[in-house]
């Protein structure tokens, strides 16, 4: 019923089957899956990185907008004077973190495993 | 006026491929019924059909079939040319460019439980590389990934075996499929 050649099809495929759960489920990763959007210390969205969505959040000055894509987040646009949190960019890695000051509004994306356990700021 | 008569000429193998095409229609229809706990994840009855016409007809009849069944399963289920149907189209041609090749594996150590392994595998990759590409972000489909593969593996392993009792099964009266 079953030849040599099948059972090394069925061993190859479980093995297979085996070593897919694995990546896509348990293996380190810093790839991130989620963003959280902080107002006032506070996480007002909590989002998962698998489609485009844009979030409007407001702080003291006024309000900062957040870019979702897969697989990556940023601050697209915020009232604080240095704009230091939207010139950085696209966040890609869990542990990037992208924090407007003066507007109390933080963007920071979280993954199976981060590059930092926290940051202080 | 004399009454025109068209007659397309019809061929043993036309027959014979239709026929088969019904009958895998009909395991495609009966199956659509049941309910599925994720969408994606079926037996693919269907596919017992195609392997049997492969291995007892060659390659060719059974791309006929298979390409059949995805049209007329389409017509018959209201999804033609809707997603589901280009998903299914996309799955059994990979499926039947993989048979192409896996049925030149040497036969003394490869049975059929192989082909319908390695086609499971190809119709689900085929079907996923399309809804990453058009339909689903590629991470959503990429954590669900195993859990495809797995149904592929399974029932692939179960249409095989049925496949092994069927062509060791004597051919009933009336329908041996040398003489149909």
């Amino acid at each position: 019923m079953l030849k040599a050649g099948d059972i090394g099809v069925l061993a190859t495929g479980t093995t297979a089957v085996a070593a897919l759960a694995w990546w896509a489920w348990f293996a380190p990763s810093l790839a991130a899956d989620t963003a959280l959007i902080r107002a006032a210390g506070q996480i007002v969205h909590s989002v998962p990185l698998t489609h485009a969505q844009t979030f409007v959040v407001p702080g003291p000055l006024g309000p900062t907008r957040i870019e979702i894509e897969p697989g990556r987040a940023r601050i697209q646009a915020d009232p604080s004077p240095r704009q230091l949190c939207v010139r950085q960019g696209w966040l890609m890695r869990a542990g990037d973190a992208a924090l407007c000051l003066p507007n109390q509004v933080s963007l920071e994306l979280t993954g199976r495993q981060s590059l930092y356990d926290t940051l202080g700021y | 006026m004399t009454p025109s008569v068209i007659e397309l000429p019809v061929t043993a193998d036309d027959r014979r491929i239709a026929r088969l095409a019904a009958l895998a229609l009909g395991l495609t229809l009966a199956e659509a019924a049941l309910p599925s706990p994720v969408p994606g994840v079926k037996p693919g009855l269907a596919n017992i059909v195609v392997l049997l016409v492969l291995l007892q007809f060659g390659w060719r009849a059974a791309a006929w079939v298979s390409g059949l069944r995805v049209l007329a399963g389409g017509i018959l289920l209201g999804t033609l040319f809707a997603p589901g149907f280009w998903l299914s189209a996309a799955g059994a041609c990979s499926s039947l460019a993989v048979l192409a090749a896996a049925r030149h594996l040497p036969a003394r150590h490869f049975g059929p439980v192989s082909l319908s392994v390695l086609a499971a595998f190809a119709h689900i990759a085929g079907q996923l590389a399309l809804a990453a590409a058009w339909l689903l972000p590629a991470v959503a489909i990429f954590k669900m990934l195993p859990v495809f593969a797995a149904a592929a593996l399974v029932f692939g392993a179960v249409n095989g075996l049925i496949v092994v009792r069927l062509l060791a099964a004597p051919p009933p009266a009336g329908d041996n499929p040398a003489h149909a």
